[in-house]
């Protein structure tokens, strides 16, 4: 059914072409702060490379002047240098404070700006979207994947920069020393870009797969932990614990391998810049000793006071080359989870033409005027493209369907010349098996999925040309699956009509007949709900729903088997609610109870998405027909 | 806590120990380096032979070799011990979840215990991680440090003296304000992506009422929260840097002037150039670790709260226990409630049921009316001993169940839950779940008497037809079907069906309940239901309201005295309206 996020590193260009997106996108959100940042960083790297000169120097005075003993006459030249010293590293430090405090208010905010964009453009994907991704997977982007950007942001990247700006500094600062030193340590740098490539590599394929398997192990537990009363009343344990455990084993070897290609990396750049530092230093007793003409940049003859300070370097060199390869995993990961983010921002947004919009009329002199007062009363307002005037067509509710076929995927049609016609305030009911096509005939209604133009009007207009959420508004839903917010009870009702009173409220729930219980719960109205409503039960939940839809008092409802969780004797009880909520409006009603379509204008009885049988109640038992059938009990309703 | 948890280390101590052991060795010689390094340095620069320059380089060398190989060893064993340890906390945890009653499970909650076994463990084995390779490697490193830089160094040492306290001073700060403001960020980070979770489960609502802009507002509202919050914990710690920084600026220049001073003022006795590189060095090492100890240190509380929520299951005891010397047969499938009455929790004002007297004889069927939360599910969950009683006592085949084996009577007892569950898998494997022996021949048959057979032959793949997790391709009836044909290989002496077909239709239904008649007559079967028509043939029908059975008898008789069961009937037949 859905189809899971593919995890796999298979498409790398994809992946690092998405970094470069994650990298553009910061800069374009903080065009003065990010090249700020980046500024401080080399400067700070840099005013870090200088000093060891300086270090040199102090050094050459005391190499110079120590056999003399004379500290009075050293001190003035030491402190000169360390005057310097002391002012660069001044420099680097504020230089420093500032980008770790512009980075950690950055990071944050560009995170924050990024989920964002990714929710908004979230809310306006079709259903499809939802239909066809694994809840657990649409999560993950908000979770992992935009963790793995924080740590690229915050870490990954200022290091790179840092360190390769180290690097390089060190690096022609070692040119100016010595260019056959210099050679030495390329050899070493060698080495430490293939171990990266080798154990960095490793350690990023194995962290990917580590992500899977966690993947893995997660939905088996969500699995488990929801069936463990099944588990306990099937004496099952001992069957659950062995299947769980071999996921757990196979968790356990990817996340062995990630940890210790990733714990490996360390010890040997470690080493290898040790070892480095070794060769370094005997070349450099040979060269002394030898007396090999120095070939550098500064072209100063070879001397112990070079050698010290390169070695120096040299370590600086490595440890930041060190530093380089610690970031290689981030960047792959990151790299992958910036992919997926971007994956979801850039799904196509549902589409949504629509230019007729419902607004406020009042009449005046029996023409309808539009207004921004609350006058409860609504029209269309419907500019013609043609000759650019505005007409404003009253809303009353009036839904027709002509000949609607429809498929959710090409070449697998579920919905054949559906012709459906409901005039303001009639109650037109769908019966049919599960997936006979009823609830796939509301969803063209609201448009959660749309259809061929001109098929379904509503008052008369063209519903793709109607603004879907104006439509929406026009149209109140109650689902079999009622979904309430972490919130109170007052303010899951004020969800179907945001500037719905206090009052309002209340006097819907009373409608829907759900006052009762509400007034009864620890804080009544103001009671919170968690757990989409786990703290009630799921009759008490279709209250609220339906209570919901009756706040938003719309000329047209849309019952999708609204009371299917409430017991009989309590329906019996909403029932005059329900009729009352009913009352002038154009309802289509969805029930697996046929007594709860039993009072419907019209019934349609559906079977694999064709209306096989229409007519009143009385009617169709007078046809004698699958719908009789299905009322005496004798065929099965799936 | 932490004794709770390592108690799952078992056979990941021995890597665990020699990881510590390695990280002890790998330190000693990191400490060594700068040491012989300095002699290198010094020979170089004293000109001596080149023989003699070789000496130290090679032991310097080694010394590279063996701190890769110890380091290297410890990154193995660290990651195969810690990687370990999750594996068998884990399995721990769920093992521990297993043993776990009713009542447990519904103390701690589904999502709560996935988070558990799931994020919790993966905080526990980093910070485990953590520990063995860097708890001990840190403070060794800073002691070793601080020994051999005061050995080298003597009088320079003291750069030490100065440095330390303030970046140790600084470093306490920033933990001790960065911690509460992380603590609050996290739960503020799992609230935010819950809610995210229930836009995403609800889009259909919110698309239904064009609720898109408000959703947007309310999620920009709280991501703008976490921003606030989280750049004010990232700002604290991003002083870290800038304050190792200037301890190492302080160090060196301190080390530089007075080096340089001791080196003029005593000719090169007492000190010379390459002890102050080697003090430089171990400057760096001093403070590098000081600052991994403190990051050791908030890694450890951060992952606290989860170490907490894992010893919490760890150290919950089931609060449903085999007897001592159980029985391991039950004999018949008589049933008794003996002025039994329960109670969720201690603290609930309300008994869920309270005042029950029944009897029903061994093969009976009894059928339970009753609206919404009246108790109906609550009574029939005492009989398989998913709670027990907390007043009065239920008796199976004429004994207490509390003196059974747990196992023959889940065994003897099936119950087809209300909010049952099919697993991904095939049909074939879940209804396995029955019995695990049972002969295709056997599941075919419960499959017929569950009236399950012929839609599942219907299927292309039959009986090896795939089950998606929580079963979302059967439909609801047929699902139900599955799960009372699942109950009935078990081949129980008692039947209970909690609310099982209520999707499916009347003929079904019917046709079930008659194959029960004709084919388990021994069987004792309670069936809890809204369609009058599910129960209306029982021996005997049950009216609960409130948590007490308010009457009882058969149809005949509740038809003339009880006017609830009248109004039911009447609500259900009126015009001959059923459900379908």
């Amino acid at each position: 059914m859905h189809k899971t996020a593919n995890r796999s590193p298979s498409d790398l260009s994809k992946n690092f072409s998405s970094l470069g997106r994650v990298i553009r996108k910061l800069f374009s959100y903080y065009p003065r702060l990010a090249p700020l940042t980046v500024f401080c960083i080399l400067f700070s790297a840099v005013v870090s490379a200088i000093p060891s000169l300086f270090v040199q120097k102090v050094l050459a005075v005391v190499e110079e002047l120590f056999v003399s003993r004379d500290w009075e006459a050293a001190r003035p030249v030491i402190v000169h240098y360390l005057l310097i010293l002391v002012s660069l590293y001044l420099l680097s430090l504020i230089a420093m404070t500032l980008y770790t405090q512009i980075m950690a208010f950055m990071t944050q905010g560009f995170l924050d700006k990024l989920r964002r964009e990714m929710f908004d453009g979230m809310q306006e994907l079709p259903l499809r979207y939802f239909d066809t991704h694994a809840h657990g997977d649409i999560m993950s982007h908000y979770t992992n994947d935009i963790d793995t950007l924080r740590q690229l942001v915050s870490q990954a990247l200022p290091n790179l920069i840092q360190s390769g700006a180290i690097v390089l500094a060190v690096f022609a600062v070692m040119l100016w020393f010595s260019l056959w030193l210099t050679l030495v340590l390329v050899l070493g740098i060698v080495a430490m870009f293939y171990t990266t490539k080798f154990v960095g590599g490793g350690s990023a394929r194995y962290f990917m797969r580590q992500q899977e398997a966690t993947g893995t192990m997660e939905g088996m537990a969500q699995e488990l932990m929801s069936g463990q009363k099944v588990i306990k009343v099937f004496n099952h344990e001992q069957e659950s614990i062995a299947d769980f455990e071999k996921a757990n084993d196979e968790l356990f070897e990817v996340s062995r391998k990630a940890n210790t290609y990733a714990s490996l990396l360390g010890p040997i750049m470690a080493n290898i810049g040790n070892l480095l530092y070794v060769v370094l230093a005997l070349v450099g007793g040979v060269f002394l000793l030898s007396g090999i003409r120095n070939v550098s940049l500064s072209g100063l003859p070879f001397s112990i006071s070079i050698l010290v300070p390169f070695l120096n370097m040299a370590k600086q060199f490595t440890g930041n080359v060190n530093n380089l390869s610690q970031q290689f995993n981030a960047i792959v990961m990151a790299g992958a989870g910036a992919a997926r983010v971007f994956s979801l921002i850039d799904e196509a947004p549902e589409t949504d033409d629509g230019y007729v919009t419902l607004v406020n009329v009042r009449e005046e002199n029996g023409v309808l005027v539009e207004t921004e007062e609350r006058t409860r009363h609504w029209a269309w307002r419907h500019p013609h493209t043609a000759d650019g005037a505005v007409t404003y067509t009253p809303l009353r509710g009036d839904v027709r369907m002509v000949d609607v076929d429809f498929a959710y995927e090409e070449d697998k049609p579920v919905l054949f010349d559906i012709s459906v016609y409901a005039e303001p305030g009639q109650k037109v009911a769908f019966v049919g098996a599960t997936g006979a096509g009823k609830t796939t005939i509301t969803n063209l209604i609201n448009r959660f999925y749309d259809i061929a133009d001109g098929k379904i009007r509503y008052d008369g207009i063209n519903v793709n040309k109607i603004k879907k959420a104006d439509l929406r508004r026009s149209l109140g839903l109650v689902l079999q699956d009622t979904h309430l917010f972490t919130d109170t009870v007052l303010e899951n009702i004020r969800y179907g009509r945001l500037d719905a009173t206090d009052e309002e409220c209340i006097r819907a729930a009373r409608l829907a007949g759900a006052d009762d219980f509400i007034t009864r719960l620890p804080q009544g109205y103001q009671t919170e709900l968690v757990g989409d409503g786990a703290n009630l039960s799921q009759g008490q939940r279709q209250l609220i729903a339906i209570a919901r839809a009756a706040v938003a008092d719309p000329p047209v409802m849309i019952l999708d088997e609204a009371t299917s969780s409430i017991d009989t004797r309590t329906e019996a009880i909403v029932q005059r609610g329900m009729d009352k909520l009913m009352e002038k409006r154009t309802v289509f009603v969805i029930a697996h109870r046929l007594s709860t379509v039993r009072n419907a204008d019209v019934i349609m009885v559906l079977d694999h998405g064709r209306i096989i049988e229409r007519g009143s109640h009385a009617q169709l038992i007078a046809e004698k027909g699958t719908y009789y059938r299905l009322y005496t009990g004798a065929f099965e309703l799936e | 806590m932490i004794k709770t948890m390592l108690k799952s280390l078992r056979e990941f101590r021995k890597p665990t120990i020699l990881t510590l052991v390695l990280m002890v060795a790998e330190v000693l010689i990191d400490v060594l380096i700068p040491f012989y390094t300095a002699d290198l340095v010094n020979s170089v620069k004293a000109g001596v032979p080149m023989n003699e320059v070789i000496g130290p380089g090679l032991i310097l060398v080694v010394m590279a070799i063996l701190s890769l190989i110890f380091g290297g060893a410890a990154g193995v064993t660290g990651a195969h011990a810690s990687a370990g340890f999750a594996r068998n906390l884990r399995g721990d945890l769920f093992k521990r979840i297993q043993t776990f009653s009713f009542e447990n499970i519904d103390h701690f909650s589904a999502p709560s215990l996935v988070t558990r076994l799931t994020t919790d463990i993966q905080y526990v084995q980093m910070a485990f991680m953590m520990s063995i390779r860097l708890a001990v490697r840190s403070p060794l490193m800073f002691l070793f440090s601080v020994i051999m830089a005061f050995i080298m160094g003597g009088a320079l040492a003291m750069a030490f003296v100065i440095v330390i306290p303030i970046l140790a001073l600084g470093l306490i700060f920033v933990a001790k304000k960065a911690m509460p403001a992380f603590r609050s960020v996290f739960s503020k980070y799992d609230r935010m992506n819950e809610s995210v979770e229930e836009n995403v489960r609800a889009m259909r609502v919110v698309k239904g009422f064009a609720r898109e802009p408000f959703e947007k507002k309310k999620f920009a509202a709280a991501s703008d929260n976490i921003r606030r919050d989280f750049t004010y914990a990232e700002r604290i710690v991003a002083l870290n840097g800038p304050l190792m920084q200037l301890c190492l600026y302080l160090n060196m220049v301190f080390i530089l002037y007075v080096g340089s001073r001791m080196i003029i003022s005593s000719g090169g006795s007492t000190i010379d150039v390459g002890q102050i590189a080697a003090m430089m060095t171990y400057g760096v090492q001093i403070l590098m670790s000081l600052m991994m100890i403190s990051m050791i240190y908030v890694m450890l509380t951060i992952s606290l709260e989860s170490m907490r929520r894992i010893a919490e299951v760890l150290s919950t005891e089931a609060s449903l226990k085999n007897p001592p010397s159980p029985l391991t047969e039950v004999p018949d499938g008589s049933i008794d409630f003996e002025n039994v009455s329960f109670k969720y929790s201690v603290d609930a004002p309300r008994c869920a049921v309270e005042g029950i007297n029944l009897h029903i004889p061994s093969g009976a069927t009894v059928g339970i009316l009753g609206g919404t939360g009246t108790g109906k599910s609550t009574l029939i969950q005492l009989i398989p001993r998913l709670y027990d009683a907390t007043g009065g006592r239920v008796l199976v085949g004429g004994s207490d169940v509390r003196d059974y084996d747990l196992k023959t009577l889940r065994d003897a007892v099936s119950v087809v839950l209300q909010k049952n569950m099919l697993f991904s898998g095939t049909i074939r494997s879940n209804l396995r779940w029955g019995d695990a022996d049972a002969t295709d021949a056997e599941i075919e048959e419960a499959c017929r008497l569950a009236q399950a057979d012929e839609f599942i032959r219907a299927f292309p793949d039959g009986y090896d037809t795939r089950i998606e997790q929580g079963g979302t391709n059967v439909s609801g009836g047929q699902r139900q079907r599955l799960c009372i044909a699942r109950a009935l290989l078990k081949k129980p002496k008692i039947l209970i069906l909690d609310d099982s077909t209520s999707a499916v239709d009347t003929r079904t239904d019917a046709l079930i309940r008659q194959g029960f008649r004709s084919y388990l007559p021994d069987t004792t079967k309670i069936i809890i239901a809204q369609r009058v028509a599910s129960v209306q043939d029982a021996d005997l029908i049950l009216i609960m309201e409130n948590g007490r059975i308010v009457a009882s008898g058969t149809d005949e008789t509740l038809l003339k005295d009880c006017a609830i069961y009248r109004e039911i009937v009447e609500q259900q037949t009126k015009g001959g309206g059923e459900d379908a």
